[in-house]
């Protein structure tokens, strides 16, 4: 059964025509049937019914209960949910009980809205196909011999599977975006710092966002407007906008769209040309102004991304020591070995493959050569495509070169894997907001369609989402 | 600098703080040697006159009042979650020796 919109849920709710303790049954219901699609790693049932009882309770006493009363939801295991078990899907994690909440979900719990469950993702968000969880491999809804995409695999198969309205995903190189494209779900990448990521288990600080996925661009600019804005938890957010995130304007006629250049060229699939020209010939009959756009540094990006992050996963993912918490390997002798012992069982290959990149790009010798040039070569990205929204409001592409891989073909190559994130890399290192949407099938996968603003400018971006949306 | 010798991945592993099996130090050898030729591309990309960016907010030294703020953790929540304490201090391996 599939779900309204979300503003239409939380307005029947606070109505008494639909109540909450019904829509999270509806959910949990829903997320029993699909079990065979390994898109969830928990539920957190007994939380949501009491919280369900008690926004069904006041709203029973006259009291007005937020613009999300009652809208289940499921976080990425990466997102601390007060209480539950957070894995970020790794072993090193197991056990580990939020003795405190992100922000993301703070913000939404304030406003009514209820996690339900937990989901599936590649281990630290380390990853294209969920294949890199420690606990399983999520399916993808439109082909169970498929991955859905990653790192936020789990939370795109739930919002296409409809086990809930949204969920939360975490983009550092794509992960929101490229799930979306696999699953045909809406997937948002916010303005870097737009939205608080105190409480969520770090990647690559430097590129590191949350956002939703959804069915419509008008659920995801809902639940971005309700997450958006500073934090005295995260010293590295940013002023929202005003104006609210829902308020779109959706006339395309005169709109400048820059097609890449560099992604349309060769290695994209014949299917998934076919799908994005065709979107751009409608948008041009929709009035849009669509002219080609190139960006000759872009094919860098993955090797300038392939650098940064795991210099940055090496960093973050050294407070694992299993002293404090997580898991601790105790047959050792020492405090070396308690370090070295409980880091070799606890993390999976993709951890480690990405601290031993790390440390190598960061170490005495190699930091000149390898991080510090990366991140001067950020800098002619971040410029490049600056300049290139001197000319346009808006840059296209396709959001990945291929629809959903089957399960297993990229496992074995790692290098290969990192392919999939070509044409989402780049928007991360520059911070600037980026949206994937369906635009149609190949073979019957789906297909989607990347769009991307300067920096700020989420509100703009939405608005030429949901008009694009409209006429896809 | 392309291709890593085993000394090299030991080392790596050393600093890293992982104890690796033989098996996972030859994959990676072979694994990390192919991601440094892939990233090898940004060695001839003019960057002259170029700053490196760190971080892409714009914001600078963001500061807060030094004040306790009660977030309603308690110090137990957290020991907790820590596979040994005692006497309400984490408990560790001995380091020397």
């Amino acid at each position: 059964m599939s779900w309204l919109p979300i503003a239409d849920i939380a307005a029947k709710v606070q109505a008494g025509d639909l109540h909450a303790v019904d829509l999270v049954e509806q959910a949990l219901q829903a997320i029993a049937d699909k079990a065979s699609y390994q898109a969830i790693i928990a539920t957190t049932a007994g939380r949501a019914r009491e919280r369900a009882a008690a926004i069904d309770a006041r709203i029973k006493n006259g009291e007005k209960v937020g613009r999300l009363a009652g809208v289940p939801f499921i976080a990425k295991d990466n997102f601390l949910v007060f209480g539950a078990e957070t894995t970020a899907a790794s072993n090193i994690l197991k056990g580990f009980n939020a003795p405190y909440q992100s922000t993301a979900i703070e913000r939404l719990e304030a406003e009514g809205a209820i996690c339900v469950a937990k989901a599936n993702l590649d281990a630290f968000a380390h990853g294209s196909s969920t294949e890199n969880s420690d606990f399983m491999t999520t399916k993808n809804p439109h082909d169970d011999t498929r991955v859905p995409g990653g790192s936020s695999g789990g939370s795109a198969a739930a919002v296409a599977l409809d086990l809930v309205p949204f969920a939360l995903g975490t983009d550092t190189g794509g992960s929101i975006r490229l799930p979306a494209s696999f699953t045909g779900t809406v997937g948002y990448k916010p303005t870097y710092g737009l939205v608080s990521r105190s409480g969520v288990v770090a990647m690559a600080s430097s590129t590191d966002v949350i956002g939703p996925l959804t069915k419509t661009v008008e659920d995801a600019a809902v639940v971005l407007d309700v997450m958006a804005g500073t934090d005295p938890l995260d010293s590295t957010t940013i002023e929202r906008d005003k104006a609210s995130y829902t308020d779109l304007q959706t006339d395309l006629t005169g709109k400048k769209i820059g097609v890449i250049t560099e992604y349309m060229a060769e290695g994209l699939q014949d299917g998934v040309r076919k799908q994005i020209e065709q979107a751009i010939d409608t948008l041009r009959a929709a009035g849009a102004d669509v002219t080609e756009v190139s960006l000759p540094s872009l094919p860098l990006a993955l090797a300038v991304y392939y650098i940064i992050c795991p210099a940055e996963v090496s960093s973050n993912l050294s407070r694992y020591d299993g002293q404090r918490y997580g898991f601790s390997d105790e047959n050792v002798q020492n405090l070396e070995e308690s370090f070295s012992k409980t880091r070799a069982k606890g993390f999976g290959s993709e951890a480690k493959r990405r601290i031993m990149i790390g440390t190598y790009v960061l170490s005495s010798g190699y930091y000149y050569a390898y991080y510090r040039k990366a991140q001067t070569v950020r800098t002619k990205l971040i410029n490049e495509m600056n300049e290139a929204f001197q000319n346009v409001d808006y840059l296209l592409g396709p959001t990945a070169p291929m629809t959903a891989f089957k399960i297993g073909e990229n496992a074995h190559d790692p290098l290969q894997m990192y392919l999939t994130d070509i044409m989402t890399v780049a928007v991360s290192l520059v911070g600037n907001p980026a949206i994937s949407i369906p635009a149609g099938e190949s073979d019957g996968l789906p297909v989607g369609l990347q769009l991307m603003a300067p920096a700020h400018a989420d509100r703009a971006l939405l608005s030429v989402a949901k008009a694009t949306e409209a006429i896809l | 600098m392309a291709e890593l010798t085993r000394e090299d991945v030991l080392k790596l592993a050393r600093l890293a703080r992982l104890d690796l099996s033989d098996e996972e130090i030859e994959t990676f050898r072979k694994e990390i040697s192919e991601v440094l030729q892939y990233v090898a591309q940004l060695d001839n990309v003019d960057v002259s006159g170029l700053k490196p960016t760190t971080q892409v907010t714009g914001l600078t030294n963001v500061m807060r009042e030094d004040e306790v703020i009660d977030y309603g953790i308690r110090p137990a929540d957290l020991m907790r979650l820590a596979p040994k304490t005692q006497d309400g201090q984490i408990k560790v391996k001995r380091m020397i020796g």
